[in-house]
């Protein structure tokens, strides 16, 4: 095994605890890898130090692997994904002034995805008659799961992303402060975000993402393409430490040692408690207290959620396109599937089921519209 | 005529020393048009207001995923905004990278000027470093001789010694256990904290 250290960048977020549990609970060094974990505070950065090889591995965005690989935004460096690090995890917040006029404008439950998609295009509807400014909401980045779930559930509504609302790109950790001073009435983000707002009693969590939704690849242990062909022992090393960690924070016995270890400081550096809320997917969704449990919530390897899913890609791509960050070609469609690796995963890991029993037939889940078939990606 | 004076030249920056070692850099080499942002709120609207051919930004500032939006297709940009290099160079972008500063820049402005920007930059960047880092080591030497100081005279009071036995001793028991002056002191305050 290689005996240089590796560098592998991270943003403090929950989903990277599979990465940050196998480099603090040793599980690495005990597969052979000497890791230097590197805190950074953009997408950005991740990416471009991924991408002129700063780092040999990364805690990265779903979408941003692929619009490296495919150049869009950026450079073109292709990346793998032979690791998910989890799967949905995001929720939509919104200030108790929007809560407030969405509850006023549905037709129904706001529970229902649907009926508050309907209730912000009426929000919204009602704005623009009084000319008043647009509803605004936060997300992370252009090419993020927050950006497309967030356009995803309005657009199912009415509601057109580009021309009825404001979508801006918010640093995660300026969200809730975002929210509190009235720059944005929302935001998509991941955990530990959310929580934070409603515990400040500025937000009521609207939606987990797996509302609408029910299975979304959401980060992915990112390496460049070269660097797995160049280094596969290391890369199997990398993985299987990976899946110990994964299932190592599945076990809920191991629940209060795995949250005091991401809640360092120098890791998520948030309160171990509401990592604790994170991971159990009981999350208090509202300032008076009430409780929200769901088993969807933030998924580390539990029912085949580390094991890459090229369809999950092919909705993320079918989402550039779909958003005209990206044109369509069938050759780019592949480009896109062919950076979540599966087959790295079986050959390291042995064989894995494709479908969990219980998980959507398409893969995907969708609140809204017909089943998602990868080949009818089009406009 | 020259061109490269007039470029709109944008700097953000949540430090104020380091934006204006940068600003003054860009102002002696000859660059007139150079504005500093430090705050962030609002920033894609201030920067589409100002409309800039260059927009310098630490690496270190979350901010940078906020520029990356002005890459997109939008009713509101004015002018597409590229970031500097280009497949061919990584070296300047690791560069770059290395000493914490990114750069965006117009699509279609020539590299070589955007080159010299760059290099400029990296140049004031590692500067401001350096700075910082003589900074650092001055601040912790005299922390260092607070902490020396303390022990002296807990061990001048505990086995009655005068100064220059005292400050032996440590040296002595430093050069045995191989260990910096400054880290027998320290101990010697902690347990002398925890016996009291």
């Amino acid at each position: 095994m290689s005996a240089e250290t590796l560098r592998i960048g991270f943003i403090p977020l929950c989903d990277a605890a599979a990465l940050l549990i196998a480099v603090d609970k040793g599980f690495c060094r005990e597969a052979g890898l000497n890791v230097e974990l590197v805190r950074e505070v953009s997408w950005s950065n991740v990416r471009d130090k991924l991408n002129i090889g700063l780092f040999d591995a990364a805690h990265l965005l779903a979408p941003v692997a692929i619009a490296s690989s495919l150049g869009l935004g950026h450079v073109r460096v292709p990346i793998v994904a032979p690791f998910n690090l989890g799967i949905n995890g995001n929720a939509i917040t919104v200030s108790p002034d929007l809560h407030a006029a969405l509850k006023a404008a549905a037709e129904g439950d706001i529970a229902d995805p649907m009926v508050s998609a309907r209730a912000l295009a009426r929000v919204i509807a009602e704005r623009k008659r009084k000319r008043q400014e647009p509803v605004t909401f936060g997300m992370t980045f252009p090419f993020s799961t927050h950006n497309y779930h967030l356009r995803f559930w309005m657009a199912a509504g009415g509601v057109d992303p580009d021309e009825d609302v404001r979508l801006v790109v918010l640093p995660p950790p300026y969200m809730v402060e975002s929210l509190a001073n009235k720059h944005v009435e929302g935001f998509c983000v991941g955990a530990p975000w959310n929580s934070v707002a409603v515990d400040l009693g500025i937000g009521f969590i609207l939606h987990f993402v797996s509302d609408i939704l029910a299975s979304a690849a959401e980060k992915v242990l990112a390496v460049r393409s070269t660097w797995a062909q160049e280094n596969p022992d290391t890369l199997a090393a990398l993985v299987r430490a990976h899946a110990r960690a994964a299932d190592y924070i599945e076990d809920a016995a191991n629940r209060a040692e795995v949250c005091a270890l991401l809640a360092a400081p120098n890791r998520i550096g948030v309160a171990a408690e509401v990592v604790r809320r994170t991971l159990d997917g009981r999350l208090k969704v509202a300032p008076d207290g009430t409780v929200r449990a769901s088993e969807r919530y933030l998924r580390i390897g539990r029912a085949g959620a580390a094991r890459p899913d090229p369809v999950q890609a092919a909705w993320l791509y079918g989402q550039m396109v779909r958003w005209r960050q990206a044109e369509f070609s069938p050759e780019r469609l592949a480009a896109a599937q062919a950076v979540f690796r599966p087959d790295l995963y079986d050959a390291i890991l042995g064989p894995a089921p494709t479908s969990p029993p219980g998980e959507p037939a398409d893969h995907v889940g969708a609140f809204a519209g017909p089943p998602f078939d990868p080949t009818k990606i089009t406009h | 005529m020259d061109p490269t004076p007039n470029l709109k030249i944008v700097i953000v920056d949540e430090n104020p020393i380091r934006a204006a070692i940068l600003e003054d850099g860009l102002r002696e080499a000859g660059f007139v048009q150079v504005m500093r942002l430090d705050e962030t709120a609002n920033l894609l609207a201030r920067i589409y207001a100002i409309d800039p051919d260059v927009i310098l930004i630490d690496l270190e500032n979350p901010s940078r995923d906020v520029l990356e939006q002005m890459f997109q297709v939008s009713r509101i940009v004015k002018r597409p905004i590229a970031m500097f290099v280009d497949q061919s160079d990584t070296a300047s972008i690791q560069a770059s990278v290395d000493a914490g500063v990114s750069a965006y820049i117009v699509d279609g402005l020539k590299k070589e000027r955007m080159k010299h920007i760059l290099d400029l930059c990296i140049s004031r960047f590692n500067a401001f470093s350096r700075l910082q880092g003589e900074l650092e080591r001055a601040k912790s030497a005299l922390e260092e001789r607070k902490v020396i100081d303390r022990a002296k005279g807990i061990l001048m009071k505990a086995k009655n010694l005068t100064e220059e036995q005292a400050y032996a001793l440590m040296r002595k028991t430093a050069m045995n256990e191989n260990k910096r002056i400054a880290e027998i002191a320290q101990s010697i305050i902690t347990a002398a904290d925890l016996l009291r």
